[in-house]
């Protein structure tokens, strides 16, 4: 924007970013530092920088010695269940909102907005008792249900925002040129809503990495436990282990990372435009 | 081949109604333009027409048979959209032969077709390329491409060259009009440019307010207006309109001038009088019907634009063919073509006028 | 355009609805029925449930006081210190978040709305936080916080600012920060992300012209930058308020509410109550307390938006 800037401001502009970049990294580092610092060594350099040795061990007795892969394998079919399934439906739901008027479509996107701001954990208890009812309480099924409902709205907003962005035309010429509505869908908006689609997989897929509290309350069976609970669990149960844990803790950020930096590009136009779109 | 009927075709939204009772009749190969200003009903009609746009009454038929219920991928129509809607992920060889590929043709017809509608397009070199590769005149000839591909029994245009700078508008225009020559196909087209309209139609229809104002060819619109709108749109630079009392015989203006106007039966109930700037003369002062002061002149090498304020009467414009030596601030005389002239009634229809005789 | 009333049916027309006007009603609906259906099941009859039970007792735990309870559990709720305890927690929690993470963002958001080497690269690194899962940000903090293996008691006691390197998370005064910390830490990129957002759609053009027009950095940035941003910032603000204070996962993982129920806020008191003790119908009428409020902030919040945002 302004072109001439004096060096002075300018250096305080790169202090500042500086500062932002190792305030967001710091604990970062140091939850891999930890995890790398040999056990021996934790309590007598645990607060240095940079650690004397460094070792793999922690990370190999999480993962071959512990419940761990079992939590992590659990928390993927979650997450992937959820971001596929929500991902479907909201499609289809955005799609509705972006290219149809219908009665009630005020209604149904207001009934969402609804969704969007009562405090979740006013249903936990009604959530329960009726998964409990159903007997379904410790599945992973429950879960993928439960968190694909929670994550629909937000979703469908993405999507609608996304499917926005292709003309109408498009589909319009397709059905011309001889399509029906659904092959026009797949063959002309599909392709283009590739990306789109995989933000909102993404962004679901890291929603339902780290729901804790409702996997908390539906879940108590270590075998079916998700990775959020297990580490939870861990940690009040082995609250010496420091090095296992934070171990751990580094494997659970590793798909989070991933799916990050694969719908990094789609944040700034993605998030704001489905976020605030109403 | 296509002969169309629309009968009392009607469409709303809720309560409001875009478009009231349209009756159109269509000849097979006949080239109709519709025109209006923006939100007239022009595009939502043409929509219509495709089955893109459900038809809230009325009846629609293609060749004797009712097209309300069939599906746009049924009715066998083209459409050039605007935006020219090629499909960004496709090149261009496989959006002029979208059309096949769904209906199932086999590859090497598809490579045919869409090699001989590229040739006469000049599009041979660019057949591998992405629409976001091409320039716009040449995604404007890839959307017609994929239109004529298909040999289907009329083409719909949608303001096709609105996207276009104006050198380019003309060029791709004369394709058009070519192309209608060779097919000799149904082509409807929808614009908000009156020049295209003019040298594009056999007939124009003229929309505003969601009714049909006038239909005929572009002489009869330019000649023969119905009424004040059409006389105001149609014709470059727009019509005067001044306010008149009908009299024997004639009309008599605000500023007291009387213009004799001897080919119409009756002015009775004139309230106004129209003349389009290139049927009032320039005369010298004193000379004409009515007595002006040049505000300013424009120069065009062809014509002359007067902008004149004329006395008693406000402002009017004035275009004489060729050059005159007229300059800012002249005052002038200005005597009115009498049998060009149109006169309107307190409901804006033109009073009819008597034959012609020359 | 002259505007007419609908036409009646004319004698005779037939007014039957064409198969493709039946396609077109009811096709946006096959797109949205599995949508509907699911957040109808899962949240909105939930939402209903919920709301009743606060009306009820059940306990788990205790069942045989099962019943209609009227507003006993509210009338509990009104004599029950820890709420209220609680509720000055859940001011001050959603209070110092926001306004940290709001102005942190802001900074950081203008800071990235210029080009400078490798800004890729650094905006993808500074958004990085918010990808964490929420537990492990809060058992990252907590584990900073610890005098054991975090570095952070031992700068405070470095710089005078804490008498010795204690354990911050268990003293009941400073707990809270804990917490907070956290909070800023995960929610300074969704701040930066949305106002990035929105300074790249001001038009430059405008800053060319107030520039012209003589305008100082300073008046480019109160004069043009903040009217424009101020839509967002208000939509941001109010949806992000709303959300802190139901956001329990931090203080849960990070403190349990404790030391001496030091950090429970309203909504992990909601938690605790309906996970620890399995007492729904008072963990209802406290979600339903909290909702209340949430409504009353979130009304006066538009009504003041209404006033002050113009574009």
């Amino acid at each position: 924007m302004t072109t001439r800037s004096s060096p002075l401001l300018s250096a305080a502009r790169y202090l500042a970013l500086a500062l932002y970049l190792g305030f967001a990294l710091f604990p970062l580092y140091w939850l891999l530092k930890i995890a790398l610092t040999p056990d021996q060594l934790i309590y007598t350099e645990g607060t240095r920088m940079l650690p004397t040795l460094t070792t793999l061990e922690n990370f190999r007795t999480v993962v071959f010695q512990t419940p761990f892969l079992s939590y992590f394998r659990n928390s993927l079919v979650v997450s992937l269940g959820t971001a596929a399934v929500t991902t479907l439906i909201a499609a289809g739901a955005g799609y509705a909102f972006s290219r149809f008027r219908f009665r009630g479509k005020k209604l149904i996107i207001g009934l969402m907005l609804v969704t969007q701001m009562f405090p979740l954990l006013m249903i936990i208890a009604p959530i329960y008792k009726m998964v409990a009812a159903l007997g379904m309480l410790n599945s992973l099924t429950s879960l993928i249900i439960v968190y694909t409902a929670f994550n629909i709205p937000f979703a469908t907003f993405l999507m609608q925002s996304f499917f926005d962005g292709i003309p109408r035309d498009l589909e319009e010429a397709a059905m011309m040129d001889g399509c029906t509505r659904f092959q026009a869908l797949r063959k002309v908006v599909f392709p283009l809503t590739l990306p789109g689609l995989g933000a909102t997989l993404g962004f679901v897929f890291t929603a339902a990495w780290s729901e804790l509290l409702f996997a908390l309350m539906l879940i108590n069976s270590n075998e079916t436990m998700t990775f959020p609970v297990g580490l939870l669990t861990f940690v009040s149960k082995f609250s010496v282990d420091w090095g296992q844990m934070m171990a751990a803790g580094v494997l659970a950020l590793i798909p989070s990372c991933i799916f990050f930096i694969f719908i990094q590009r789609y944040l700034v136009q993605g998030l704001t435009s489905g976020a605030v779109k109403g | 081949m296509a002969r169309m009927e629309l009968r009392n075709v009607r469409k709303s939204y809720g309560s409001v109604e875009v478009l009231r009772d349209i009756d159109l009749d269509i000849d097979d190969g006949e080239f109709i333009v519709l025109v209006g200003p923006s939100g007239c009903g022009k595009s939502t009609l043409l929509r219509m027409i495709a089955g893109l746009e459900p038809i809230s009454g009325g009846d629609f038929l293609i060749d004797g048979e009712r097209m309300n219920d069939v599906r746009p991928r049924d009715r066998d129509i083209a459409m050039v959209f605007q935006s020219y809607a090629l499909y960004p992920h496709m090149d261009v060889a496989r959006n002029m032969g979208f059309s096949m590929e769904i209906r199932g043709a086999p590859a090497e017809e598809r490579a045919r077709r869409v090699a001989e509608a590229a040739r006469t397009l000049g599009l041979d070199t660019l057949l591998q390329r992405l629409p976001k590769e091409l320039s716009g005149g040449q995604r404007q000839r890839v959307a017609m491409g994929r239109a004529i591909i298909r040999d289907p029994r009329a083409f719909l245009f949608d303001e096709p060259l609105s996207n276009l700078d104006a050198a380019l508008r003309v060029e791709m225009r004369l394709e058009i009009a070519r192309l209608h020559q060779r097919l000799g196909t149904t082509m409807i087209y929808v614009t908000h440019d009156q020049v295209e309209a003019l040298t594009l139609a056999d007939r124009i229809v003229v929309l505003d307010g969601g009714d049909i104002q006038q239909v005929g060819s572009p002489l009869d619109l330019y000649e023969r207006p119905a009424n004040r709108f059409v006389a105001r749109f149609i014709g470059s630079p727009t019509m005067n309109v001044v306010p008149a009392t009908g009299a024997a015989g004639g009309v008599r203006l605000a500023d007291g001038a009387r213009i004799a106007l001897p080919h119409l039966g009756d002015a009775g109930n004139a309230v106004e009088l129209g003349i389009r700037p290139e049927h009032i003369d320039v005369v010298g002062a004193g000379a004409g019907d009515l007595e002006a002061t040049a505000e300013l002149v424009e120069h065009l090498g062809s014509d002359t634009n007067v902008y004149a304020q004329v006395d008693g009467l406000g402002p009017m414009m004035v275009r004489v063919h060729g050059n005159i030596a007229a300059r800012a601030g002249d005052r002038l005389g200005l005597k009115i073509q009498a049998r060009n002239a149109h006169v309107f009634a307190a409901d804006g229809t033109a009073l009819r006028r008597a034959e012609r005789s020359a | 355009m002259n505007v007419r009333t609908p036409t009646t049916v004319a004698p005779g027309e037939t007014r039957a609805r064409s198969p493709l006007y039946w396609r077109y009603a009811v096709e946006p609906f096959v797109y949205l029925s599995p949508a509907v259906i699911l957040i109808t099941l899962v949240m909105l009859v939930p939402l209903v449930v919920g709301i009743s039970y606060s009306f009820q007792s059940i306990a788990i735990l205790n069942p045989l006081k099962t019943g209609w309870v009227g507003f006993d559990n509210y009338a509990a709720l009104w004599s029950d210190g820890k709420f209220w305890t609680a509720l000055g927690n859940t001011l001050w929690w959603t209070v110092a978040s926001v306004t940290l993470q709001f102005g942190l963002g802001l900074g950081l958001a203008l800071l990235l709305n210029r080009h400078f080497h490798f800004r890729r690269i650094v905006q993808a690194l500074v958004f990085l936080p918010w990808a964490v899962p929420t537990f492990l940000s809060a058992l990252t903090w907590a584990w900073l916080f610890n005098p054991v293996i975090g570095p952070i008691p031992h700068w405070l006691a470095a710089l005078g600012i804490l008498a010795e390197p204690e354990n911050i998370l268990g003293d009941p005064d400073l707990a809270m920060w804990g917490p907070i910390a956290a909070n800023v830490w995960f929610g300074i990129p969704f701040f930066a992300i949305t106002l990035l957002a929105a300074l790249q759609s001001i038009p430059g053009d405008l800053y060319e012209a107030a520039e012209m027009d003589g305008a100082s950095a300073w008046q480019c940035f109160t004069k043009i930058t903040l009217p424009f941003l101020a839509p967002m910032i208000a939509i941001t603000v109010m949806l992000r308020t709303i959300w802190i204070a139901n956001f329990a996962d931090l203080i849960f993982v990070m403190t349990g509410g404790g030391p001496a129920n030091a950090t429970q806020i309203l909504s992990s008191y909601v938690f605790t109550t309906a996970f620890r003790k399995l007492d729904f119908g008072y963990a209802s009428a406290i979600a339903v307390a909290l909702l209340g409020l949430l409504l009353v902030y979130a009304a006066i919040l538009l009504k003041i938006r209404q006033k002050f945002v113009k574009i």
